[in-house]
């Protein structure tokens, strides 16, 4: 689905990349040429023809009337003058998103890493089972189970803690349905770095007058930083560029950038779209460069 | 040996009450009581498994006594959490923290206790340990034996009452595990802390312990000096693990003053009754291999009330550079070694000359009879890499 275009996410790795002497003969050239053809033909090509797409001029007054080529760099600062509400909540339920996965990851793969033993393997498991249906299938189930006349829905109307009596279609619904479905993308990175750490490192910081959670401040977490980065970086872009969540669990209120995309797209508004979409890229590419150069962990890229 | 205390506080005696640690069914540490005086350096000595490491790491605080009780001074610390504890460790393979600098390292303990002046203490330790220029490194940028340096400096700053080293030389070569046992010494002496240093290299406990306690699953076997336990050791156990012994089953047959007299496979020896664990029935005669002397039969020493000797075949010399190595087999059918310093020049012993084989009785050692002869063949062999000939002992334990 073009709508949902990210940048090609760079490319992540928990472990140090440990630079090999020169040996490098043609045959590193040969292995890298698929890899090449593959990125230039489907990612190369396909991003020109959206850039080029997103500077087309309108042939009439409505967009059935077609497109021709030109350079309207307008459409850009129409495309965001018009649809900044939906950017700055794409980022907003990112974010939150983001953090929501974070706060809930880090103790599982914690206890996973470190605590689990022998049903460490059966844990890894169940955070990738819901890999096996699909994520279409399982957005749907939410919206039953989030439905109004839904038993979680009424629980929480019991307590009167929900703001518009309801879950479903509202911003509740949709950040709850980024965290769920990126969870294990957050999850997963962070166990693969925290289970590199060796517990005797935190032992050490015990045996040196660190408290429990001064050891996790200052020994557990930094060392779980390349972890932490890629699990934000997989859950945040994703998240900032998804609609499904959003369509199918919110409402006209909660439209994300996404979204307007989509819309876009199918109602052949082809320049605004693709000005749209490279924005989001554009946004997100400046984010991940800012956010990897203040966490410090160059050794990710 | 004189110390001069330099940086320490008070330092206190060490005591292990009746300590025992169970994993399920099997008991790693059997109720030891111990006490190690203050300042000195005392080796835990023992091969793989026998419950050194569990006991440090319940000094430590890093693993619970399932009974007993750890005191530092008169302060019962067996309840307390690592991080309450006057004391620090040097862990195995270092455990330094990648991602701080080495001096960020060796700061580490007094910035949780939001200590004063760091840099400057920093900086003090770091001199110490000859490593001021290494400051804003990061350890996997510094060699095995630097690592090992900043591994104590960041546990010395903190100036515990103990500190205790799990096999802090076990990853370094051995040229440079000889240097660095001569520096850990040398450190010990200028800070006067106890230091409690966990081993299964038998050398570098005799080297640097003012005091050696031999562990044995879960038990103490011996303690004392190193040249007590050498010279006089108390198990067959101990006998073989540090350094190697040649262990003879023998019968108690007379006595004779201060003197036993024993029958072994027909050879009267005897032996001194202060010597001997056990001065009746079936015991166990031991001699060092250097304590042995070589000689062509026939004009060579006999049994009498000072020496004690028998006759035997050599099966193997190895050339030691310091020191030849024979292997003799006796007419029962066992095994001796005798260490010979290279002194004498010409006339050479070959492989199958037949030698007599002789001993100051006040070089005996008398081990209770119930000991197997074999027990504890394995330990490293002190200083030459070469091992006896017969089957039992090809398996060392490695770390």
């Amino acid at each position: 689905m073009p709508a949902v275009m990210t940048p090609g996410a760079p490319p992540i790795s928990g472990d140090t990349v440990y630079v090999q002497p020169k040996k490098r003969g043609r045959v590193a050239y040969w292995l890298l040429l698929p890899g090449m053809l593959w990125l230039f033909i489907f990612f190369v090509i396909p991003l020109f023809s959206l850039f080029v797409t997103s500077l087309q001029e309108p042939l009439g007054a409505t967009p059935s009337a077609g497109y021709g080529p030109g350079f309207r760099f307008a459409n850009y600062t129409d495309a965001l003058t018009t649809y900044t509400p939906e950017f700055i909540r794409s980022f907003v339920y990112a974010g939150l998103a983001t953090v929501l996965c974070l706060v809930i990851s880090f103790p599982l793969a914690y206890f996973i890493a470190f605590k689990a033993g022998r049903w460490r393997n059966i844990l890894l498991v169940l955070v990738v089972a819901p890999f096996f249906c699909s994520f279409l299938i399982r957005t749907y189930a939410w919206k039953t189970i989030l439905a109004d006349d839904g038993f979680i829905t009424s629980f929480f109307n019991a307590l009167n803690v929900l703001p518009d009596d309801r879950i479903l279609a509202t911003p509740i619904a949709v950040v709850f349905g980024l965290t769920y479905n990126f969870l294990p993308f957050m999850v997963l990175p962070l166990y693969a770095s925290l289970e590199r750490i060796d517990p005797r490192l935190i032992e050490a910081a015990a045996d040196l007058y660190a408290k429990p959670w001064t050891g996790l401040r200052k020994v557990t977490v930094p060392l779980a930083m390349p972890g932490i980065v890629a699990g934000t970086l997989l859950t945040f872009i994703p998240s900032a560029g998804d609609f499904i969540n959003s369509a199918l669990l919110g409402s006209p209120r909660t439209r994300m950038v996404g979204n307007v995309i989509e819309s876009q797209f199918s109602r052949d508004a082809y320049p605004t779209a693709a000005a749209l979409s490279f924005s989001l890229m554009a946004v997100i590419l400046v984010f991940v460069f800012v956010y990897i150069r203040r966490a410090g962990t160059e050794e990710l890229v | 040996m004189a110390k001069k205390s330099v940086s320490t506080g008070n330092v206190e005696d060490l005591h292990l009450v009746q300590l025992v640690k169970e994993y399920g069914q099997s008991r790693a540490v059997d109720d030891l009581s111990l006490t190690i005086p203050a300042g000195s350096f005392f080796a835990l000595l023992g091969p793989s498994g026998c419950g050194k490491t569990t006991t440090l790491r319940m000094v430590a605080g890093l693993e619970d006594p399932t009974s007993g009780r750890v005191l530092v001074g008169d302060e019962d610390v067996t309840m307390k959490r690592p991080y309450e504890r006057p004391v620090n460790t040097v862990f195995q393979n270092y455990a330094l923290f990648p991602h701080l600098n080495i001096e960020d390292n060796v700061a580490f303990g007094l910035k949780r206790r939001k200590e004063k002046d760091i840099g400057p203490k920093v900086a003090d330790m770091l001199e110490l340990v000859e490593l001021t220029p290494m400051a804003r490194r990061k350890p996997s940028q510094l060699s095995g034996g630097q690592q090992q340096r900043v591994a104590v400096a960041r546990a010395l700053i903190n100036r515990p009452d103990v500190l205790l080293l799990d096999e802090p030389l076990g990853a370094l070569d051995l040229k440079l595990r000889r240097q660095m046992q001569i520096e850990l010494k040398r450190i010990q002496v200028e800070v006067g802390t106890t230091f409690v240093h966990v081993t299964h290299d038998q050398e570098e406990a005799m080297t640097m312990a003012d005091t050696v306690a031999v562990m044995n699953q879960g038990r103490i076997e011996q303690m004392g000096s190193p040249e007590e336990i050498y010279e006089l050791p108390r198990t067959a156990f101990v006998a073989n693990f540090l350094g190697q012994s040649n262990l003879v089953s023998a019968k108690v047959v007379d006595r004779d003053g201060d003197r036993i007299v024993v029958d072994a496979h027909g050879s009267r020896w005897a032996m001194p009754t202060g010597r001997s664990v056990q001065t009746e029935g079936s015991v166990i005669l031991g001699v060092r291999p250097e304590k042995l002397r070589v000689e062509r039969a026939g004009g060579g020493t006999r049994s009498d009330g000072n020496v004690n000797a028998v006759n035997g075949i050599i099966t193997d010399v190895s050339f030691v550079g310091v020191s030849t190595q024979y292997m003799v087999i006796t007419e029962w059918g066992q095994e001796l070694i005798a260490f010979e310093q290279n002194m004498a020049s010409g006339d050479r012993l070959r492989t199958g000359d037949d030698v007599s084989l002789s001993w100051e009785v006040q070089h005996c050692f008398g081990l209770s009879g119930d000991d197997s002869v074999d027990a504890g063949v394995g330990g490293e062999i002190l200083g030459v890499g070469l091992r006896p000939g017969h089957g039992a002992s090809a398996n060392a334990t490695g770390e």
